[in-house]
């Protein structure tokens, strides 16, 4: 029996031939990322264990991005014990304000995640290193302490899910806009404890950052990985990076899937997720008058140089209505600073925008632009749960930064072509 | 493991941020959390839990993030176990690693009432409606996550594994 990418990632870190669905199996892991509010718990649990360090201050990761830079004394509280940690265990990968990023975004940047590795995170979008042909999945606290004791981890291997699209897609439409169809299709528990793998030619001719978006949004689907076969995009991508070998996977022919979905690119319009779940999805066409009082652009879905590039299109030589705020958050420094280099800055503040230092705030509720009863955001982040950015009774809608930055010029949510 | 109380009846895709609201994770105080456990939802759910109660949910409980928070702030008002007809994963991890009882039981959960009584037997994987009289049968655990539940979560397990 053939295997699938991800079996096949797994059963190399796990020591074995072959694995098959539902099995549990002890695997080493590659990288083991906690962030500045599940990390503490991490430390807690560590320090229970009885082991002296880390078991290597390579592969452990801290990045402080959630409620960073501090955004009360309660979160300065908890970013120095994990600074303290990571300066304690000497910890190669430990990144401070300056030099972080939002975490999914920063670590593939650097390299520290390759095709054929497996990595797991204390945090849910750890699933986004697929888009590299890596196998990773986001985990709690506990769970990290462990793997940090241990350099290993448990896993039940899931079964698989085949999500195959062909076709070109539409102009404007990126990413965000494929995963945000599919979670449409099968719902937030769609995926739940299975694999989902993307294949097919539109897929091929998808940038990284685009893949990084589609794999970020697989546990919205409940889905345990996402994962894209590397290519040569990957590798161009890697070779910039990093120097460290690594293995590229691919599914066999006769690979086991539960279910194969298959899809037309041509059939993806801009999509939007109304509240409260992102698989409460909408298509452009059909999303009406929503008058919208702040948009976001960023976070580890969206926060890439490729999406500031598309806002910074569609908003060149615009203004952001007069009655809703515009905040762009670039995901880590060196996207930052590419950003400012290409003039994107200058056209997001002449146009009336906030550019935001690196940080997952207002994604999560956080900082950096809460929002009121009442209020509603669009913004390009991954959860649009009650809540998820403010006050119980705003209302959080999830787009593309195609759809993100006309919005802001409109006031209501829209798409480019209505500018 | 006995377990009993009163049941709490949600509905499904009860996410981590109806369980624990982002902006409180700031601790992993058990009290602390707790005092805003379900907060979205039922502002008044940790003052309306009595020691042993039950949340009884449908599908999906605990999707959304991976804060280990969630089953932290829901033993920390008192709630002694979650039935649902199916659990995230990320949450059912942290729910084991944690030592939060979870049983998935679809029928169980289609006939329990918010108030009803249940008892829940966790070693024999039996759900019984005290106030009905209906008795329900959960699949045990695989025999490798058996383990970790009775060595008293994951970091036991680990120091006796770190320990040879």
């Amino acid at each position: 029996m053939g295997m699938t990418i991800t079996e096949k990632i797994i059963a190399a870190h796990a020591g074995r031939d072959s694995v098959s669905p539902g099995d549990l199996v002890s695997v080493k892991v590659d990288l083991a990322l906690a962030n500045d509010i599940t990390a503490p718990g991490s430390i807690l649990e560590f320090n229970k264990v009885g082991v002296d360090s880390v078991f290597d201050r390579d592969k452990v990761v801290i990045v402080p991005d959630h409620f960073t830079p501090n955004r009360d004394i309660k979160s300065a509280e908890q970013a120095k014990m994990v600074r303290e940690f990571a300066y304690e265990h000497e910890l190669t990968n430990y990144f401070e304000i300056g030099r972080m990023g939002v975490e999914h975004a920063l670590l593939p940047e650097l390299g520290l995640v390759l095709p054929g590795d497996l990595a797991i995170g204390a945090d849910s979008h750890t699933c986004t290193y697929g888009g590299l042909g890596a196998f990773s999945t986001g985990m709690g606290s506990t769970d990290l302490a462990a793997a940090w004791a241990t350099g290993e981890t448990w896993l039940k291997v899931p079964t698989n899910l085949k999500f195959n699209i062909e076709g070109k897609l539409g102009p404007w439409v990126s990413g965000k806009d494929i995963i945000l169809y599919i979670i449409g299709k099968i719902g937030v528990d769609g995926a739940l404890y299975k694999s989902m793998e993307f294949t097919g030619g539109t897929f091929r001719g998808l940038s990284m950052d685009s893949r990084f978006s589609v794999c970020n949004m697989a546990i919205e689907a409940g889905g345990k990985n996402g994962i894209i076969a590397a290519d040569a995009e990957t590798r161009a991508y890697v070779a910039e990076r990093s120097s460290r070998p690594y293995t590229v996977y691919e599914s066999d022919e006769d690979a086991e899937y539960e279910e194969v979905f298959e899809f037309s690119a041509s059939d993806i319009e801009l999509q939007i997720a109304f509240p409260h779940l992102p698989s409460n999805t909408r298509g452009l066409s059909e999303a009406g008058d929503v008058v919208i009082d702040q948009v976001v652009i960023g976070s580890c879905t969206n926060g890439r140089l490729e999406d500031l590039r598309t806002a910074a299109e569609i908003l060149k030589g615009r203004q952001v209505d007069s009655r809703t705020r515009l905040i762009v958050i670039p995901a880590t420094q060196a996207i930052y600073k590419q950003a400012m280099n290409e003039g994107l800055f200058e056209v997001f503040i002449d146009a009336g925008a906030a550019v935001s230092t690196p940080t997952c705030g207002p994604c999560l509720g956080g900082h950096m632009g809460v929002l009121a009863a009442g209020e509603r955001a669009l913004a390009t982040t991954n959860r649009n749960f009650v809540g998820r950015m403010g006050h119980k009774d705003s209302e959080v809608y999830l787009a593309g930064p195609a759809v993100a930055a006309a919005t802001a010029v409109v006031g209501k949510i829209a798409g480019p072509d209505s500018l | 493991m006995e377990i009993s109380g009163k049941a709490h009846k949600f509905g499904r895709d009860i996410d981590t941020d109806i369980i624990i609201p982002a902006p409180y994770l700031t601790t992993f105080d058990p009290d602390e959390l707790a005092a805003h456990c379900m907060e979205p939802l039922a502002p008044d759910f940790n003052e309306r839990v009595e020691a042993g109660d039950i949340i009884v949910a449908d599908e999906n409980f605990g999707c959304g993030s991976s804060r280990e928070h969630a089953p932290v702030a829901i033993k920390g008002t008192g709630i002694s176990a979650v039935v649902a007809k199916s659990f995230a994963r990320i949450f059912f991890r942290n729910a084991i690693n944690t030592g939060l009882p979870i049983l998935e039981s679809p029928e169980a959960v289609d006939a329990i009432n918010a108030g009803d009584q249940v008892k829940i037997d966790t070693t024999a994987g039996v759900i019984t409606n005290v106030t009905t009289g209906k008795v329900f049968k959960v699949a045990p655990f695989p025999e490798f996550l058996a383990g970790v539940v009775e060595a008293g979560g994951l970091i036991e397990y680990t120091k006796r594994k770190v320990a040879g």
